[in-house]
């Protein structure tokens, strides 16, 4: 796997410097990031990238609570806390936090079942993604969702059929267009999706449409146990639009992430779909009923650990243009860490939702007198 | 077509696993689980938990049947709940291999693998996945041993089987109009079957303004005192010229409700009518098994048990593929309900 996620990487021009400059008393400093891999494109995303003090502080915080969080459910999920379903993000955080920060809230985005970073970055707090994989009702799906089903505004889940939510998403950017509101879609699906028939169909008409929608394959390199060598046919998934234009960003590096995203939003804007291809990396197994061991090896994650960790290679970024000093992020580190011990003993202590819970949620808005037979087949109960 | 197709689908298994969502993983670890008793008669015996046992059985497919092949989402690796452990090593990676995850395509390729004669073990890694794969399913695997006619389903029950969305059927043009735009404006999703043998043949004064009919409300278009028909779309029809034979041949007064709304249903409507008239008959077009008078029966003995006369009869679809040959033979006709409305009368 590493040769693919290298090899994706290696087709791009490696960035010689990582500090170009710094002004005013390191207030901003510009980051030369790869160039990216074309598809039907002339022109793709700066490979110089300025970003402030401020915003700096911000992306590096915000990845380090998606890792943190993360840590904390896969914690959870073995001391059984945590039921069911439970996909982490750990590895893929610059993926989210990039595009969040050049899109605006009035913008939408839909993802797979690896959900719980882009409902974070969407607006849940940390509490409310713990408590809802937990299955309190303090949850942001009121502990009925789990770890697939969360949602947030402009946030439309976690979604669990595998592909499903692409269309969805060319539904949503159809309504963009039809509004012409001046926003976008971000439409998420992974290096396994991209082999779904329904894929395909949302590009069919998201073309013929010229539907505002940018459409991100996150190819963390295996689609659960299969490698995507053995999955696809095609690994450059950024081509797999055939006529949609597309290109292949660095998903180990915010930066890049974050200027592809800006890129992509004008684009589709003005011409419609895009894909980007967001090359990345899961630490974690597929889920948590997979070590994750047995299909590669403990070296291969160990390297991208060391060598292209989206954190720590961005506060290395930090360090060398004296953006950002090691104590500030020292500090952050902690308030982080503070911030999700908190949240998590919050969730602990919060309750389930009540029995009568399981009886709502059937219908929106159902007449005053709609029942449900329960569990004794001769009692009905009120659903809400 | 020939019965080698027959023969090769009946080797097509769709493997569906963990029929129980992550919901229910606590509840069911808190079952009793009680040991069947296996007859001497088996010899030895091992001792193995169901995951084992389907390991196991896959295994001696594997080994009895040299065409047998077994795919699906990470199978090759044990598969993500295990059953498939070790089976790769035993019988080799053409025989035993992952797919790209691809639902529709992993079913419609054992499809094809059977029909060519070889046995097909497809696994759906989990029953919520067994829905991209359904059209295959249902339009290819069932019916393709007899090239079957795929536009004549009445397919209400696999639909009203799904808690929060809404089924309509009208019977005819003016109810068309009201229920289609209730579902229209309605939050939930709704799905709204036009019966295609009415499209041009049903012609009635339609109101021109706007106009809703309510969903959820079934609709009592005749009163009677002897017997409930009850049916919906089309099939109304049929059951108003039911009640008029039988009120003129046996003099039995029928009582016909329209259901309109298959989920959520009237039951109010239908339990008031038949604690009245103690006698009920309900026909639809599908098939009769799982079918949607099955559970309208079901909920009648619940609720009107000691008021019934005779027991709820179903006068439906065979529980064949359609075959457009024997359409007319098929569909629940006059003269099947008019019998059933004697038998229902005569009843004990």
């Amino acid at each position: 796997m590493l040769s693919t996620v290298g090899r994706a990487l290696r087709n791009s021009s490696t960035p010689k410097t990582l500090f170009v400059g710094t002004r005013c008393a390191s207030t901003e400093a510009t980051f030369e990031v790869a160039q990216c891999k074309l598809h039907k494109l002339e022109q793709g995303p700066a490979t110089t990238v300025t970003c402030t003090r401020e915003d700096a502080l911000k992306y590096y915080r915000q990845m380090q609570t998606i890792r943190r969080m993360e840590t904390t459910a896969g914690n959870l999920y073995k001391s059984k806390q945590i039921r069911g379903f439970c996909h982490l993000y750990s590895g893929q955080e610059a993926c989210c936090v990039g595009m969040e920060n050049s899109i605006t809230p009035e913008d939408s985005v839909i993802t797979a079942y690896r959900a719980h970073g882009w409902a974070y970055i969407r607006g849940i707090s940390v509490h409310g993604v713990l408590a809802e994989l937990i299955g309190k009702k303090t949850g942001c799906a009121q502990g009925k969702g789990g770890s697939m089903h969360m949602y947030a505004k402009n946030f439309y889940g976690g979604n669990g059929i595998v592909g499903a939510q692409v269309p969805l998403g060319a539904g949503i950017a159809f309504t963009q267009k039809y509004l012409n509101n001046g926003n976008i879609c971000i439409t998420l699906y992974g290096d396994g999706a991209a082999n779904q028939g329904q894929v395909y169909e949302a590009f069919n008409i998201a073309m013929l449409w010229k539907l505002p929608c940018i459409f991100v394959c996150e190819n963390n390199g295996y689609g659960m146990g299969t490698s995507v060598e053995r999955a696809s046919y095609s690994t450059d998934y950024y081509t797999r639009g055939d006529y949609m234009p597309g290109l292949r960003v660095d998903g180990m590096d915010v930066l890049a992430v974050k200027e592809a995203t800006r890129f992509a939003k004008d684009y589709v804007l003005k011409n419609g779909p895009l894909l980007i291809e967001c090359a990345t990396y899961r630490y974690s197994g597929h889920s948590m009923s997979d070590p994750g061991t047995s299909y590669r090896t403990r070296e291969e994650i160990q390297e991208v650990r060391q060598t292209r960790d989206p954190i720590t290679s961005f506060k290395q970024k930090l360090l060398e243009t004296n953006l950002v000093t090691e104590d500030e992020m020292k500090k952050i580190d902690q308030d982080v860490r503070k911030e999700v011990t908190e949240s998590e003993k919050l969730a602990i202590a919060d309750t389930g939702p009540p029995l009568e819970d399981m009886y709502d949620h059937i219908y929106v808005q159902p007449e005053a007198d709609f029942k449900v037979r329960t569990c004794d087949p001769v009692t009905m109960v009120a659903s809400r | 077509m020939s019965w080698k197709f027959l023969r090769c689908l009946q080797n097509a298994k769709f493997l569906k696993k963990n029929l129980q969502t992550s919901l229910f993983v606590h509840r069911c670890a808190s079952v009793q689980y009680v040991p069947d008793t296996i007859s001497a008669a088996h010899g030895e015996t091992t001792r193995m938990n169901l995951v084992q046992a389907v390991n196991n059985a896959l295994d001696i497919a594997l080994s009895t049947d040299p065409s047998a092949v077994l795919f699906g989402e990470d199978v090759a690796f044990g598969g993500v709940f295990r059953c498939s452990v070790e089976l790769k090593d035993r019988y080799g990676r053409d025989r035993v291999f992952n797919t790209p995850l691809s639902e529709q395509g992993i079913v419609a390729f054992g499809i094809g693998v059977a029909t060519m004669g070889s046995t097909a073990i497809a696994e759906i890694q989990f029953a919520d996945y067994i829905f991209p794969a359904f059209d295959q399913i249902t339009n290819e695997a069932a019916k393709f041993d007899i090239g079957q006619e795929i536009y004549l389903i009445s397919p209400e029950a696999f639909f009203a089987h799904i808690p929060g969305i809404k089924v309509v059927i009208p019977r005819g043009p003016h109810q068309a109009k009201g229920l289609l735009l209730s579902c229209i404006r309605d939050q939930n999703p709704c799905i709204f079957f036009e019966p295609k043998i009415l499209y041009r043949s049903a012609i009635e004064e339609v109101p021109s303004g706007d106009y809703t009919i309510p969903l959820g409300q079934a609709e009592v278009l005749l009163e009677g005192d002897d017997v409930t028909l009850i049916g919906y779309g089309t099939q109304v029809h049929v059951l108003r010229e039911v009640a008029n034979m039988a009120e003129e041949k046996f003099n039995v007064s029928c009582e016909v409700i329209d259901l309109r709304t298959i989920l959520p249903w009237d039951e109010e409507t239908v339990i008031n009518s038949v604690k009245k008239t103690g006698r009920c008959i309900i026909s639809h077009e599908a098939p009769i098994t799982m079918g949607v008078a099955a559970e309208i029966a079901a909920t009648i003995q619940d609720e009107c048990f000691l008021n019934l006369e005779a027991p709820v009869m179903r006068i439906c679809g065979y529980d064949t593929p359609f075959p457009h040959a024997f359409e007319a033979f098929y569909l629940p006709d006059k003269w099947r309900c008019l019998e059933a409305v004697k038998k229902i009368v005569n009843y004990g």
